[in-house]
């Protein structure tokens, strides 16, 4: 993979898996139901998830982008019950 | 007739052993299979066992489905061959869209180690054919994920990718769980308690209750028999075909 004038970019793709909305997610409505006792009374809407972090190295920003959201249709989520959402950003090689 | 049933091991399983004595003493000729192992030789059917395969890591079932062995069970699914998860087995089955839907963490977020009366809802399939439809089966179940949740309806083709070996195809949408064994007291939030579901054939089966460990009456109960049973004489039935 290597663009026209030869050079490769690498970025840091960032990676947030949140179960769907209308999933219920019990861990968001424990740490939702604790807070108030720490004297938080205004929270709602908590909702827990997973973030994932990595390097890749391809031809452009584009083309990592949906090589990252392949990765996670097919493994670092799971569709039916999950969505996410991916960034990617250049770092210095 | 001695049917031949594989009974994979993955790192991290733990029931291996339990299920093939189970299922030998059902008259099957039941060995392990590794989750390397390309093939599964001649079995006539498979059982993927509980435990925690590969650590349970980032998804339960997740990269166990990535296993070479996962090639094989899906041309024995694909064939309708009886193919039978417990427990991780079947939270693999649903990672590898074997059967429909998904298990989350149960609700009220505790690991469950008990027995479940279960309700026998669908007796036309490859791990309940010699159940009674209606007959109450005590099984016990041990698990922190077993709260299923069906796939979402879904009108057009939105298909998540399924890896077949090499190759991704579509993993079969659209598919409606198929109840077939349900909790009496529901334990763990599952959708319309179910304990057990099958894919549109009826012979892939996924089930959160362990059937080994209720296959002796000093286990508490010989209720599981009747599953491993039915596995065994699908092989024949097949056989027979």
């Amino acid at each position: 993979m290597t663009s026209s004038n030869g050079s490769r970019v690498k970025a840091v793709a960032r990676i947030d898996v949140m179960l769907k909305p209308g999933i219920s997610d019990v861990q968001g409505q424990v740490v939702e139901r604790s807070l108030p006792a720490m004297g938080w009374e205004n929270v709602s809407g908590v909702r827990v998830g997973k973030h994932l972090e990595l390097l890749v190295e391809g031809a452009s920003l584009d083309a990592l982008k949906e090589q990252v959201e392949q990765m996670c249709e097919r493994f670092l989520a799971n569709t039916v019950i999950e969505s996410y959402t991916v960034t990617v950003e250049p770092v210095e090689a | 007739m001695k049917p031949n049933v594989a009974v994979v091991v993955f790192p991290g399983s733990n029931c291996e052993q339990d299920v093939v004595y189970a299922l030998r003493r059902e008259g099957a000729d039941a060995d392990y299979a590794w989750h390397r192992d390309e093939s599964l030789g001649g079995a006539d059917a498979v059982v993927l066992p509980g435990g925690f395969a590969h650590g349970d890591y980032l998804r339960t079932g997740a990269i166990a489905r990535f296993s070479p062995v996962m090639t094989s069970v899906t041309e024995m699914a694909d064939r309708g061959a009886p193919v039978l998860g417990i427990c991780n087995g079947f939270q693999i089955l649903t990672e590898a869209g074997l059967v429909p839907g998904a298990l989350r963490r149960n609700e009220g977020l505790r690991f469950l180690c008990m027995w479940t009366d279960l309700e026998v809802v669908d007796t036309d399939t490859t791990a309940t054919r010699a159940c009674r439809t209606g007959q109450t089966l005590r099984i016990p179940i041990n698990h922190y994920e077993g709260n299923f949740t069906p796939p979402p309806r879904r009108s057009g083709a939105e298909a998540r990718p399924r890896r077949s070996g090499a190759e991704a195809r579509p993993r079969r949408s659209g598919a409606e769980a198929r109840i077939v064994l349900r909790y009496l007291e529901n334990p763990n939030g599952s959708w319309n308690g179910a304990a057990g579901v099958a894919n549109d054939a009826g012979n892939v089966v996924g089930m959160m209750p362990h059937p080994e460990r209720a296959s002796e009456s000093w286990l508490g109960s010989e209720d599981g028999r009747l599953v491993l049973s039915s596995l065994v004489e699908s092989c024949k039935l097949a056989a027979l075909a």
